[in-house]
């Protein structure tokens, strides 16, 4: 049996998921319909759109208005939907291959223009869908199909990256930490400008694999060990914050967002006219 | 009614059909020589209550235009070959999505950055088969001013009518001269808008075609919440994996361009009742082989001449029909031989096909054309 919020936002009869068992996309997934349902957002004036890859086909299970597009370029598309109707809440899901690599000049830029779209990034710290590469958030040495000797490029820090471009929220979970990860994306969409949660998701199948994380289980045991709350690691040490990583909201600092200036220049070339 | 003459430029003239064609969106990236068309949509579209977004690629402009289509606004975006090149991944994501959009592409010398900014008729086979897999197309080439402002409200009417990307091949010399135009008044336009369902959003199949083979077209976000995806689909919308969801799903893109062949081909001849020689071309070197017939028929000689406006899909039949009737068809054109490649197949080796091609950044001349004539005859 479905439950309430599986049977009023999802499209039941697209389930299940294609993706592998002990997947953390699931509880991410779930985590945004239960921002949605908290926003109480209008359904036909959602659109969620994303790209290509594992992350990029949970709209497909979403009962909304659904875009599924490129590899990198959902929220160039996103861009074209928001700005056209800006009275719409746009929502992109994506994931660190689609949005960080391919992507990666299309997220700079939306974060820059401060858009209202709330973006939820995925990240499984490896490419899926095509099997198991290094993604530009793998760990430093760590290995997938194509660093079969250890990676040695640096990974991003997403957060970072969206924080430095512009964007005016931003915050990161776990699939773990899901209710956190609903509260995050619910603020995210009660910004105007562009948001940007980060969600951490276990790929035991090739990530975990690859790198001997063990099981879905060990995964999301280490996430629960290692993930600090950025509002408690104030508190605590550079000692016990070593090896740990931070959640949390990390900025929330609201900005003119872009398609409500644009409409200010329309309504100003109106009345000189 | 009194007319108003202007002095304007193909790129100017574009926008200026645009709007009148009801474009509300456009997004793009600098790339000369198409600017003027980015500069010129910035400065109308606020006025008309319309959104202009620079983009930061050419990827993303095409994006954008398809994001903006779905919502239901008109839209456009221009760009020369380098970012056509680009945008030739969204231009199929389009082709198979049935989303509307018109990309116009003001050519210049290739490959890659080639001879900025000088004039080309290079991508005559990009904008058929730029984008990878079959999918169907439509391209428009003006050669005037005037046209230039027709063809783009014809560009828009199709896209609308058929859900297929439309190409507006222009080139450097159309999108940069300037001439003395009459644009004609709205009221004389006739404005063709894509087919909305009219069924309740329960009934609605989004991509169930109706005789026409076109599938009406929701807005997104008016209650009928649907999918649109790149990947192989049923009429619902949803991916699949058929091998007959894929066969049908191809063969009803191509066909519904077949379908309606007599409505999108459109082209101009003269002189061909009587032609011995052919003399076949498009954009600003058509300009150059009218003057070729004009001179040449002063002398006697005779020569026809054919314009196809629609180059994809190309005017086969009626170019067939001149094969039978002709000895030799003349093809001038700015690149190494592409459309002569449609006239040789439909000639079969039984009419004698000629080129006259140039690659050096230069218009064909007149009298380029004329020596290949006397060389032939």
């Amino acid at each position: 049996m479905p439950s309430a919020l599986v049977e009023k936002y999802f499209r039941a009869d697209k389930l299940p998921q294609i993706w592998c068992p002990g997947c953390g996309h699931g509880i991410v997934t779930r985590a945004i319909a239960a921002a949605i349902e908290k926003a109480g957002l209008d359904k036909d004036k959602v659109c969620v759109v994303s790209g290509i890859g594992c992350s990029s086909r949970a709209p497909g299970y979403l009962d909304f208005n659904t875009l599924h597009t490129t590899h990198g370029r959902a929220l160039a598309f996103a861009t074209g939907v928001k700005l056209a109707h800006p009275e719409l809440k746009v929502i992109v899901i994506t994931g660190d291959g689609d949005c960080t690599a391919i992507g990666g000049n299309h997220f700079i830029h939306a974060c820059r223009r401060n858009i209202g779209i709330t973006t939820i990034l995925y990240n499984n710290n490896i490419y899926g869908m095509t099997g198991g590469q290094y993604s530009p958030t793998t760990p430093k040495f760590e290995k997938g199909t194509t660093a079969p000797y250890g990676n040695i490029d640096k990974a991003f820090d997403v957060c970072n990256l969206a924080s430095s471009a512009g964007a005016t929220y931003v915050g990161r979970s776990t699939a773990y930490h899901a209710a956190l990860l609903t509260s995050l994306v619910q603020n995210g969409l009660n910004n105007d400008g562009f948001s940007l949660i980060e969600a951490i998701s276990g790929c035991p199948t090739y990530y975990g694999r690859k790198n001997k994380k063990g099981d879905a289980v060990n995964m999301m045991e280490w996430y629960k060990n290692h993930a600090v709350n950025i509002a408690a690691a104030s508190k605590m040490t550079p000692e016990a914050l070593e090896g740990k990583f931070l959640i949390g909201e990390f900025k929330n600092s609201p900005e003119p967002e872009y398609t409500s200036e644009y409409q200010k220049i329309i309504d100003r070339m109106k009345k000189e006219r | 009614m009194k007319r108003k003459h202007r002095l304007m430029q193909g790129n100017e003239a574009c926008v200026e059909g645009a709007i009148a064609a009801g474009m509300k969106f456009y997004a793009g990236y600098p790339i000369t020589p198409s600017t003027e068309i980015a500069e010129i949509s910035a400065e109308k579209l606020p006025l008309v209550g319309g959104k202009f977004i620079q983009m930061e690629d050419e990827i993303a402009g095409m994006a954008a235009i398809i994001g903006a289509s779905l919502t239901g606004l008109k839209s456009m975006t221009a760009t020369s070959g380098p970012g056509f090149s680009l945008k030739q991944e969204n231009i199929g994501y389009a082709a198979i999505a049935e989303i509307p959009c018109v990309i116009v592409n003001v050519q210049r010398g290739g490959p890659s950055t080639g001879l900025p900014t000088s004039p080309a008729q290079g991508d005559v086979m990009q904008a058929r088969w730029g984008t990878h897999g079959d999918h169907p197309i439509i391209a428009l080439t003006p050669s005037s001013v005037r046209e230039t402002f027709d063809l783009t409200v014809r560009a828009f009417n199709l896209t609308e009518k058929y859900r297929v990307p439309v190409i507006l091949l222009m080139d450097e010399v159309i999108g940069h001269m300037r001439e003395k135009v009459e644009l004609p008044d709205p009221s004389e336009l006739t404005i063709i808008d894509r087919k909305r369902p009219t069924c309740s959003s329960e009934d609605y199949l989004p991509f169930m075609p109706e005789a026409d083979l076109v599938p009406p077209m929701a807005d997104f976000c008016t209650g009928y919440r649907y999918h649109v995806t790149g990947l192989i689909h049923d009429e619902t919308g949803f991916p699949s994996n058929s091998y007959q969801v894929a066969d049908q799903l191809i063969r009803r893109l191509m066909d519904k361009i077949e379908m309606h062949k007599e409505d999108i081909i459109t082209w101009e001849e003269e002189n061909t009742e009587d032609a011995e020689i052919l003399l076949l071309a498009y954009g600003c070197t058509a300009r150059a082989a009218k003057a070729a017939v004009k001179a040449l028929r002063s002398k006697g000689v005779k020569v026809g001449f054919f314009r196809p406006i629609t180059i994809w899909p190309f005017p086969e039949e009626r170019v067939r029909e001149l094969a039978e009737k002709v000895k030799t068809i003349v093809v001038p054109e700015m690149n190494l031989g592409q459309l002569v490649l449609e006239v040789e197949r439909l000639c079969n080796n039984v009419t004698k096909v000629e080129r006259v091609n140039k690659i050096n950044g230069e218009i064909i001349y007149p009298e380029e054309i004329i020596r290949k004539v006397e060389e032939v005859l």
